[in-house]
């Protein structure tokens, strides 16, 4: 496992200090959109120049290197704790080589871990594959846009949402709407419907991983995303809040069957620095 | 333009009632950082003012956890972008008036209880770029001193840095306006005819 171990330190190194190309190529031609010498156009300038340096210098994109969260699939016969184990003892040597920001709060104590680890934390998903390799996930992004989301349980009359797409709709843009600057847009907006709370945050977050130019397959919803993302600009906060054309750089929706009498919505907002990656091993 | 600010030596009241919301500046000097646990300390503990190993009175205060790196000569921050700033709101009015602090840098902009302590005390805000923390960690040159390191940890404690050409806009300014409500009032409005349309 010494090798995994390394591996996975790799990964975090990967992804805490480069951005993925198609979030690059996107940010780009955001900053290509907006006025020059406007805030938008300087912010973005800014953003862009920090991604590079990053990368040239092996340092973090963004200090808050969030709840590191990992999502793996396990070819059949190797054993999930062994995984477990190997991610926590990489987490640990990832937060001091790279370094990472320990963010692991106890909550009883108020006290850090000082390594990134704790009860939950980081956050590891599993699941078996027929697959012969090990495919493993990883997503960081700050306390700044994971506060940024919200969870609906549709309707909401105030946004005069039913439950239909289109009260999805509304929720996505009331949550951006009330975050205004403060999670660090453009955004990538991931988005989950279903059955239960609990489900539905997760499937939100796990919109996340993909990538920009991935389209969704059913063909309402690919519209829907199109047409959310259209909208979310048409607000005008722009990068970092100060006004502008570019909000968010892409929305993507997930969905599960539901529960005749319930309709949860989640609506996961990440910064532009989403930072994810992928070791398959 | 960029305007060029320089921290060293305290600012007349005048230069600070100068500054207005969509200004580009430039600082350069002596900052601090704060952040959730210093502000609590500082509104609900009470520090007397000789506890506090530098001077706040007159200082900027950057909302900042960064990553620091501890080498022979000493701490290094290795990343350190702004945090959201609105998180603080419930202690900043209190900090700006009882501790002196005349400029606040962070992200997302604050309430109301902050604008009204900026114009009470011709404080301002000023906003820098989130999650530029190569960019940002590059314009702190040194650090000089740290508060409350072994109590509150490297991401909480309150680092005294010294910085150059640090990129800020004034977003909030000593005369009402707040850059931030502005936008969200104008997004207000597309919102509601978006929210108001028909499928």
């Amino acid at each position: 496992m010494l090798k995994l171990r390394d591996g996975i330190v790799e990964l975090y190194k990967k992804v805490a200090t480069s951005l993925p190309p198609d979030v690059r190529e996107a940010m780009e031609s955001g900053c290509a959109r907006e006025t020059e010498g406007s805030h938008a156009f300087s912010t973005l300038a800014v953003q862009i120049e920090n991604m590079k340096l990053a990368r040239e210098t092996v340092r973090p994109i963004c200090q808050d290197t969030g709840v590191p969260t990992f999502w793996l699939k396990v070819p059949m016969g190797l054993s999930q704790i062994e995984m477990k184990n190997t991610i926590i003892e990489a987490t640990r040597l990832a937060t001091e080589k790279i370094p990472l920001r320990p963010n692991a709060v106890d909550i009883l104590t108020d006290k850090n871990s000082g390594d990134n680890t704790g009860i939950g934390f980081p956050i590891i998903y599993m699941e078996e594959t027929r697959e012969s390799s090990l495919t493993i996930d990883l997503m960081l992004k700050g306390a700044g846009c994971e506060n940024a989301g919200q969870t609906y349980k549709l309707p909401v009359e105030e946004l005069h949402a039913q439950r239909d797409l289109n009260g999805v709709r509304k929720c996505v843009l009331d949550t951006v709407q009330k975050i205004q600057g403060r999670g660090c847009p453009p955004y990538i907006v991931g988005v989950g419907i279903g059955a239960t709370k609990d489900q539905v945050a997760r499937l939100a977050k796990e919109q996340l991983m993909r990538r920009l130019n991935d389209i969704n397959k059913a063909a309402e919803l690919a519209a829907l995303e199109t047409r959310i993302l259209q909208e979310i600009n048409e607000l005008g906060i722009g990068p970092m809040g100060l006004g502008g054309r570019t909000t968010a750089l892409g929305v993507k929706i997930g969905v599960n069957h539901r529960h005749p009498a319930s309709y949860f919505v989640d609506v996961a907002v990440s910064c532009w620095a989403t930072r994810r990656g992928r070791l398959i091993w | 333009m960029v305007k060029s600010l320089s921290l060293n030596v305290p600012l007349s009241p005048a230069a600070w009632r100068s500054l207005k919301a969509g200004d580009i500046v430039s600082l350069n000097g002596t900052i601090v950082t704060g952040r959730d646990r210093v502000h609590k300390y500082l509104v609900e503990q009470k520090p007397r003012k000789e506890d506090i190993p530098f001077d706040l009175n007159g200082a900027v205060l950057y909302h900042c956890g960064p990553v620091m790196k501890k080498t022979e000569e000493g701490y290094t921050a290795v990343a350190a972008g702004p945090t959201t700033s609105m998180r603080v709101e419930m202690y900043e009015a209190a900090v700006i008036r009882e501790y002196g602090i005349r400029g606040i840098i962070g992200k997302g902009g604050m309430g109301t209880g902050t604008l009204e302590a900026l114009q009470q005390t011709g404080s301002v805000y000023f906003q820098t770029v989130g999650g530029a923390a190569a960019y940002l960690a590059d314009r702190i040159k040194k650090t000089l001193n740290v508060w409350k390191l072994d109590e509150f940890g490297p991401t909480e404690a309150m680092w005294l840095f010294e910085i150059e050409d640090f990129p800020v806009i004034v977003t909030m300014d000593s005369h009402g306006t707040n850059l931030h409500r502005e936008i969200e009032k104008q997004s207000f409005e597309r919102f509601s005819e978006l929210i108001g349309s028909k499928q």
